[in-house]
C-alpha cells in the first residue's frame, strides 16, 4: 500500500506532462492564451491555426515586427511599415502609449485550407486596460498557417487650410493688493439635472447628467457619498474620467460614480456634491458623432456604435466618448464610456463603440453621446 | 498664556477694588484715534495700566494729575480698562466708539447674472472708519445701479448695526451693470456682468452639400432679444435610417453651425442646455 500510492502519483504526473507537451495546441475548439511571460513561453507550433495566431501575437507582444510580419500570408496587401504602424499607433493616439498585455485565441471555423480565429486583446494604456476583439483569417500555405492581413484604411488628410473662428476664454486674476470684495468673479453655475443610483455586477453606481447653466466655461467634478441608515458615510467617490470635466456654456455631460463592492441594500441616502471652478478653455475642436446605432457586437453584447467626425483643423490625440442611456421615461439608466485608440485627424472620422450591460440593453430607448478630448498640444 | 494674563488682570482689578486712596475719572465718551484724558486724585507716584482691544500699556504717573491717552493707543473701538495702582489700585472702564466713516466695504453678488431675472442682484455695504472699525451708528448709504446711460435703481438705505443692503432685479439688456454705493464723500463701485438668459426661439436652417448637411441656427437670442454669448453650446441632432448623428457646436459670431454626414432623409432638431426647439426635415440626396 505504501508503494502503490507514490507509483500512482508518479504515473498520473507523468501522464499529465505528456498531455501538456503533446496535447496543447492540437485540440481543436480549445482556447490558446498568451499571457505575458515572453522568456518562458516557448514558440507554439504553426502547424495549427491557433498556434500560428498565438505565435503571431507573441511576436507582436514582443514588438518583433519583422517576425510578426513574416507570419502574414503572401496574399496580405500590406507593407511592413503600415502593418507596424497599425500596432504601434501614430499621431499621439492612445495606441502609441499602449502595450499588449495578454491575448487569447478562439477558433471560430477551420478547414484544412483556411480558418477563422477570434482573438481578444487586452491592452494596458494610460487610461486603464482596454479590450479589443478582432477576427483573424488564416490560410494554410506551404510553410504553415499564415494570417491574411487586410490593410487598415488610415485616414489620409490632404494639405489644406481649415478656417476656424477661434474662440477661447482667458482668466485674468486680480492682484494680491485688491480690496476685499472688489474683484471677485463667481464660480460658474452648474447644476445636476438628473441622478440615478443602481446596483451593478461590480457594485453600486451613481449616475446622471450635469449642465453648465452659465455663460463661461466650468471645470466640473461630481462627488457622491453613500450614507447608511445611521447617517454614517459608507464611502465617497468621484466621477474621475466618467465625466467631461470642462463644460462649455449650456453643455450637458453625463457622469458616473462607481462604488465597487458596495450594495445599494446598505445605502439609505446618497449625498451629491459638485465642485466647480472657472477655467480658461477653448471652444474648439468641434467633434460630431455620426451614425449612432445600438447593435450587437461580436461577443453578443449590445454596443452603441458610431463615428466621430473631427470638424476642426487640429488633431485630437485621444478622443473619449461618454454616453448616457435613457429609458422610456427619460431617466438615465446607464452611463458608459470608451476611448478611441487612434488619433482623430482634422476633417476625418474614426469609429467608436461603447458597451451596455446585458441587463439594461432592453430598457434603453434613447441615448446622448458626448465627446471629450485630450490633445498633446494642450497638456 | 491667556489664562495667566486673565488671572493677573483679575488680581489687579481685585486689588483696585480694595483700595480707595485715589480716584480715577475716565472720559464719558471717546472716539477712535482721538486723544483723551483721565483725571486722577491723590498724590504720589502710581502705575497706570491701559488695557483695550489691541493695546496693553503700563506707565508711571503722578496722582492728582491728568493722564493723557495718546491717539495711537485708542485706534480700536471697544471697551477699555484703566487701572491706577499706588498704595492701592483703582480701575474704571470706558468705551471708545468708531470714528467718522472713512471707507465703505461693498460686496455685490453675483458677478454675472442673466438678464431679466427677479431679485437676482444683492449688495451689502459696511461703513468703516479710517482705523478699520465698523461704524455701527446709523448712516445713510446711497445705492445707484446704472446700465449704460440708464439708471436702474437709486435707493437710500440707512445702516442697521453697521450694515446696509439692497436686493433688486437684473436689467433687461446684457452688458455691464455699474453698482455704486455712496456715503458722504466716500463711494465704492462694483461691476456686474449682465448676460443673456437661456436661448429663446432657436431656429435652424439646413442645406445639403456633397459631404452631407450643413445646418446652422439663426442668430441665437434670449427672450429679451439679447444675443446669447459666443461659445454657448448648441446641440444638433439628426435622425435618419442610418442612425442618429449629433454635433455639439459652439455659437460663433452669433450663430451655431454644424456639418452632419448623412445621405438619407433626416429629421434635424436643435437644443441648447435644457432648452429644445424646432425640427427641420431634410430630404435624401438625389
Amino acid at each position: 500500500m505504501k508503494i502503490i500510492l507514490p507509483i500512482i502519483l508518479v504515473a498520473v504526473t507523468a501522464g499529465l506532462m505528456v498531455l501538456a507537451v503533446f496535447g496543447v495546441g492540437q485540440a481543436s475548439g480549445g482556447v490558446a492564451t498568451g499571457s505575458v511571460m515572453p522568456s518562458l513561453s516557448g514558440a507554439a507550433k504553426t502547424d495549427t491555426p491557433e498556434g500560428a495566431a498565438t505565435n503571431f501575437l507573441t511576436e507582436v507582444q514582443r514588438r518583433n515586427w519583422g517576425r510578426a510580419y513574416a507570419a502574414l500570408s503572401n496574399t496580405s496587401a500590406v507593407d511592413q511599415q503600415s502593418f507596424t504602424q497599425e500596432w504601434t499607433g501614430s499621431n499621439g493616439g492612445l495606441r502609441t502609449f499602449s502595450s499588449l498585455e495578454k491575448f487569447d485565441v478562439r477558433p471560430m471555423h477551420a478547414t484544412d485550407a483556411d480558418a477563422d480565429m477570434r482573438v481578444r486583446l487586452r491592452w494596458t494604456t494610460p487610461v486603464g486596460p482596454v479590450e479589443e476583439v478582432r477576427d483573424f483569417h488564416l490560410n494554410h500555405e506551404a510553410d504553415g498557417w499564415k494570417i491574411v492581413w487586410h490593410k487598415m484604411q488610415l485616414p489620409s488628410v490632404p494639405a489644406q487650410v481649415v478656417p476656424v473662428t477661434y474662440l477661447r476664454w482667458d482668466l485674468v486674476s486680480g492682484g494680491s493688493d485688491d480690496e476685499w470684495g472688489s474683484h471677485n468673479v463667481d464660480a460658474p453655475r452648474v447644476r445636476i439635472i438628473s441622478m440615478n443610483a443602481v446596483d451593478s455586477a461590480e457594485g453600486s453606481v451613481v449616475m446622471g447628467e450635469v449642465v453648465n447653466e452659465d455663460t463661461v466655461p466650468a471645470f466640473v467634478n461630481v462627488n457622491a457619498t453613500l450614507v447608511d441608515a445611521a447617517g454614517n458615510a459608507i464611502d465617497d467617490e468621484s466621477s474621475f474620467d466618467k465625466i467631461a470635466h470642462v463644460l462649455l456654456p449650456k453643455q450637458v455631460s453625463p457622469y458616473r460614480v462607481d462604488f465597487p463592492k458596495i450594495s445599494l441594500k446598505n445605502v439609505k441616502n446618497v449625498r451629491m456634491d459638485v465642485k466647480v471652478t472657472l477655467v480658461p478653455a477653448s471652444a474648439d475642436p468641434v467633434i460630431g458623432v455620426m451614425n449612432q446605432k445600438l447593435d450587437p457586437d461580436a461577443k453578443g453584447k449590445t454596443v452603441l456604435r458610431g463615428e466621430l467626425l473631427n470638424q476642426s483643423g487640429q488633431t485630437v490625440n485621444i478622443p473619449h466618448v461618454i454616453a448616457s442611456f435613457y429609458d422610456n421615461t427619460g431617466k438615465v439608466v446607464w452611463v458608459a464610456d470608451g476611448y478611441v485608440d487612434r488619433a482623430l485627424l482634422p476633417q476625418s472620422s474614426e469609429p467608436f463603440a461603447v458597451e451596455i450591460p446585458k441587463a439594461l440593453a432592453g430598457k434603453v430607448q434613447n441615448f446622448h453621446v458626448l465627446v471629450n478630448q485630450y490633445s498633446l498640444e494642450k497638456s | 498664556m491667556r489664562t495667566g494674563w486673565l488671572i493677573c488682570v483679575l488680581w489687579v482689578v481685585c486689588l483696585a477694588g480694595l483700595g480707595a486712596a485715589q480716584e480715577l475719572r475716565v472720559p464719558a465718551s471717546a472716539s477712535a484715534g482721538e486723544e483723551a484724558t483721565i483725571s486722577t486724585t491723590g498724590s504720589g507716584k502710581a502705575t497706570f495700566y491701559l488695557l483695550g482691544p489691541g493695546v496693553a500699556n503700563k506707565s508711571e504717573v503722578s496722582l492728582g494729575e491728568e493722564i493723557h491717552l495718546r491717539s495711537q493707543d485708542l485706534r480700536s473701538a471697544g471697551d477699555y480698562l484703566a487701572i491706577v495702582c499706588g498704595e492701592t489700585c483703582r480701575s474704571s472702564s470706558f468705551y471708545v466708539t468708531a470714528a467718522q466713516p472713512a471707507g465703505l466695504t461693498f460686496l455685490v453678488h453675483p458677478s454675472r447674472v442673466p438678464a431679466g431675472l427677479g431679485e437676482a442682484i444683492t449688495g451689502v455695504a459696511l461703513p468703516f472708519d479710517q482705523f478699520h472699525n465698523l461704524v455701527p451708528d446709523p448712516v445713510v448709504v446711497n445705492f445707484h445701479l446704472t446700465a449704460g446711460n440708464a439708471s436702474l435703481l437709486s435707493r437710500a438705505v440707512r445702516t442697521q448695526n453697521g450694515v446696509a443692503w439692497f436686493r433688486t432685479n437684473s436689467g433687461k439688456s446684457a452688458g455691464k451693470l455699474e453698482v455704486v454705493a455712496t456715503l458722504g464723500t466716500v463711494s465704492a463701485s462694483r461691476a456686474v456682468q449682465q448676460v443673456a438668459a437661456d436661448p429663446c426661439n432657436l431656429r435652424i436652417k439646413g442645406q445639403r452639400t456633397p459631404k452631407g448637411i450643413v445646418v446652422e441656427t439663426d442668430p441665437v437670442r434670449d427672450c429679451s432679444g439679447n444675443p446669447v454669448p459666443d461659445g454657448t453650446i448648441v446641440t444638433f441632432s439628426a435622425a435618419g435610417a442610418d442612425g442618429r448623428s449629433t454635433v455639439d457646436a459652439p455659437i460663433k459670431q452669433g450663430v451655431a453651425r454644424a456639418q452632419i454626414e448623412a445621405s438619407g432623409p433626416q429629421v434635424i432638431s436643435v437644443a441648447s442646455g435644457v432648452v429644445m426647439r424646432n425640427e427641420l426635415r431634410v430630404g435624401g440626396q438625389p
